[in-house]
């Protein structure tokens, strides 16, 4: 890596603690219900909103009531997706002309974004109308953000109350996170993002006229409109020309600023942030990838301040902050070292001022290796699943990265709310085992932690890797799942390996040469987001409820202090091994044999 | 169960309006005032004419041009209404057959230039619309363009060297050289000779 890539990577990491830290601290006042001064004068439409649903903000929920709130409101947003996409032909806004989904489709779309997983079966710019990208998509980027938001603003609740079942109210926390949190940031950045180049029109696609006439061959269709076969079952193709070029554009600032903020990842366009369009400029990228990492590391220092130390939130900022930078440069560091086929056919690889070298395949110029390899990192970290560089053309090792960031469960800064509340199970199962080794009754943050809590961990903690392993057992087994391969031996596997990885921790990236829209892989990947995302928030809140019923002790001579370098040690350890233990078979067979097989043919 | 039915339909309502209506229309009369060219496509009109976008690429194989990065977008390259990539895995055999062609078409169009082919010049891109190459793809394509536009070829790397876009603020990103920005100064300096 040059020293320019030292920089910049140092430069994101301290421009994201510098916004993440005041972030923070504005957001635990949200929450306190102590609203800012610059946003203050939204309070009556809030009031507006909660008069209008007949909610009162001092109606607090027991855990049973907020999970089923969660379900409900969840289902009505997945609902909305289908019948949207079902009838966009029907439907204004839509200039181009798209026509209705199909029905597999609609589900794996609406169960994508209704999980925060953002998982794309389908190119947006060829396939969704601007009425479904904006009335169906931008709104669950929104509101699924703020369920994950919520869910865990109601387990620092449960850490904070003494002896009650109350946990807040769903509603007033779902609100203020979309209203004070997610709505400013994303004027902000939208609004910052079309100054770089981001398109947003409601105007149809533009045409050009080409500076070179282009000959091509296409697929003949027949009258049915159907792609005509030879008797060998090949596609006929005929030649064509044409001097213009049609360029798709839309209102896609407004949806990018979200689906970068929320955690979400779903692209206006089929390339997502590769797409100049969608990331324009480096300084796009910049503030893209840093739109990425900003509400999980602010959480981090709200849940300090909310439970009284702000030691706390650091403990568990640093854990994520270290395993982060170790497998950041584990994935500059291969695809900076490129393809050795590229060096045995004589290119010139080498990084320097003048190009970027390395693994330039599916890469774009303007980011070159270094904020490729940073997005892909981030991107899987986090729970966002946007690419600005296509993960299936990474080296084996640099795909194994963000493969694994998913599969350690999305806790490494995670989904905004939902990888705090991951990692604070971790934390629980970490002071659990730390307990059995010293002998004492496992405590965290002044609560018993017993064997209802350790429990719903297992649970929260093994249904991903369940859903991801068995998952990918199905769909090597099945002709429908092996159908979908594009790319011949190990890596093959690997593509199958990672999309089930991505569906089964709801992080929405692929290897994007998986046509994983057929039938089979849209059922099988729709039902393995919806069953980690919900399968993790019903334990979460009953872990909630059951700390919010019991007292609150004092720190004793025995209590293992949830704070400081030692804690940060076990909390990266359990997140470690419980994610090598469960993956390391399956890896194998996927990009390690792959590596093996790319350094042997050198 | 009943009892949270109402006020999850109406705090779906509206919040839906909000911010899938409300919120996209504010950002649209933002861009439309204060960003008119950008929030359009960044279009680029000569003539009356738009001959393109500066963000998005376009075919070139005419000798007298530059060439950009390949495209993988289907049916043809550089269809911006439907993006692509190759997606090819590092040791698919697929891989090495499309650079080799590259490559060797790359050879075909000047003989006499021997040094290596930078890499970014054989790759396809991630969104097969790439505007833009490496300085040191631009400038390995120099002499060619020097001996078809009958130009020195000191003049070609100057031009390339005024169409050089360093590293925004001095550090972020790579620097880089937008093809058909490149093409059309080359055109508009073969058509004032």
């Amino acid at each position: 890596m040059t020293g320019n890539g030292y920089l910049q990577i140092g430069l994101y990491l301290a421009v994201l603690f510098a916004c993440a830290w005041p972030l923070g601290r504005y957001m635990a006042r949200v929450y306190q219900g102590d609203i800012p001064l610059p946003v203050r004068w939204l309070r009556p439409l809030e009031r507006g909103i909660y008069r209008l649903a007949g909610v009162r903000g001092d109606d607090s929920m027991s855990w049973t009531r907020y999970a089923l709130a969660v379900l409900i409101f969840n289902l009505i947003g997945f609902l909305a997706v289908y019948a949207l996409q079902r009838l966009q032909d029907v439907l204004p806004f839509n200039p181009d002309g798209m026509m209705a989904t199909t029905a597999d489709l609609a589900f794996n779309t609406a169960a994508s974004f209704a999980s925060n997983t953002n998982w794309q079966s389908y190119g947006g710019e060829s396939t969704m109308s601007y009425l479904t990208q904006m009335l169906g998509l931008g709104v669950q980027n929104f509101l699924s953000a703020a369920t994950g938001m919520a869910v865990l603003v109601a387990l620092a609740r449960g850490f904070m109350q003494r002896e009650t079942a109350a946990l807040g109210n769903f509603w007033v926390d779902l609100v203020r996170s979309t209203l004070y949190v997610l709505l400013p940031l994303s004027i902000l950045l939208s609004t910052a993002l079309v100054s770089q180049g981001v398109v947003q029109t409601f105007n149809a696609h533009a045409t050009a006229h080409l500076v070179e006439q282009l000959d091509f061959e296409q697929p003949k269709l027949g009258d049915d409109g159907q792609p005509l076969k030879d008797a060998q079952g090949l596609p006929i193709v005929e030649k064509a020309t044409t001097g213009e070029q049609r360029i798709a554009v839309g209102p896609a600032a407004s949806q990018i600023a979200i689906k970068q903020l929320g955690t979400n990842g779903g692209g206006f366009f089929g390339v997502n942030s590769a797409h100049p369009f969608e990331n324009p400029t480096p300084l796009a990228n910049f503030l893209e990838v840093l739109a990425i990492f900003l509400i999980p590391a602010a959480l981090c220092i709200t849940f300090g301040i909310y439970v009284g130390d702000r030691r706390q939130g650091l403990t568990i900022l640093s854990a994520m902050t270290l395993i982060f930078v170790a497998m950041l440069a584990v994935c500059v560091w291969a695809e900076q070292s490129g393809n050795p086929l590229f060096e045995r056919l004589g290119l010139d690889t080498q990084a320097s001022e003048l190009q970027a070298g390395g693994n330039m395949e599916g890469k774009e110029t303007r980011f070159g290796v270094v904020n490729s390899a940073l997005w892909a990192t981030v991107t899987t970290a986090a729970s966002n699943g946007s690419v600005n560089a296509m993960h299936d053309s990474f080296t084996p090792l640099g795909g194994l990265v963000p493969m694994w960031m998913m599969q350690l469960g999305e806790v490494v800064f995670g989904g905004v709310g939902s990888g705090l509340y991951g990692m604070i199970i971790f934390a629980l199962v970490a002071v659990f085992v730390a307990g059995l080794m010293i002998g004492r009754t496992p405590e965290y943050l002044g609560k018993k932690i017993e064997a209802f809590e350790v429990k719903m961990a297992a649970v929260a903690i093994l249904v991903p890797p369940l859903v991801v392993l068995l998952g990918t057992a199905i769909a090597v087994t099945a002709d429908a799942g092996r159908a979908g391969i594009a790319n011949p031996g190990a890596h093959g596997f690997s593509e199958i390996l990672y999309a089930l990885s991505s569906a089964g921790n709801n992080n929405g990236s692929a290897f994007g040469g998986l046509s994983a829209n057929t039938p089979f892989y849209n059922t099988l990947l729709g039902f393995a987001m919806l069953f980690s995302r919900f399968w993790l928030i019903v334990p979460v809140l009953a872990i909630a409820g059951s700390l919010a019923a019991k007292k609150s002790i004092r720190p004793g001579a025995g209590t293992l202090p949830t704070h400081g370098p030692l804690f940060v040690m076990l909390l990266i350890g359990t997140v470690v091994v419980v994610g090598a233990l469960t993956f390391l078979p399956a890896l194998a067979l996927g990009p390690i044999v792959e590596h093996l097989q790319m350094i042997g043919a050198r | 169960m009943l009892k949270e039915l109402k006020p999850a339909f109406v705090v779906f309502g509206l919040l839906t309006v909000l911010t899938g209506a409300a919120y996209p229309a504010l950002i649209t009369g933002i861009a439309q005032t204060a960003f008119q060219d950008q929030a359009n496509g960044s279009l680029i009109v000569q003539d009356g004419k738009t001959r393109g976008s500066r963000l998005i690429g376009q075919a070139f194989s005419d000798p007298g041009h530059f060439w950009g990065r390949p495209s993988a977008t289907a049916p043809m390259p550089f269809n911006a209404a439907s993006s692509g990539a190759s997606n090819q895995g590092p040791l698919n055999p697929a891989l090495e057959e499309s650079v080799n062609n590259r490559i060797e078409a790359l050879k075909a169009s000047d003989p006499t230039q021997t040094a290596a082919i930078p890499v970014d010049l054989v790759t396809a891109s991630g969104s097969g619309l790439d505007p833009h190459i490496s300085v040191a793809a631009a400038r390995w394509q120099a002499p060619r363009i020097a001996r078809h536009r009958h130009l020195p070829e000191e003049q070609v790397r100057e031009l390339i060297a005024s169409h050089t876009e360093g590293r925004q603020l001095g550090v972020l990103g790579e620097p880089r050289v937008n093809v058909l920005e490149l093409n059309l100064a080359l055109d508009k300096l073969a058509a004032t000779r």
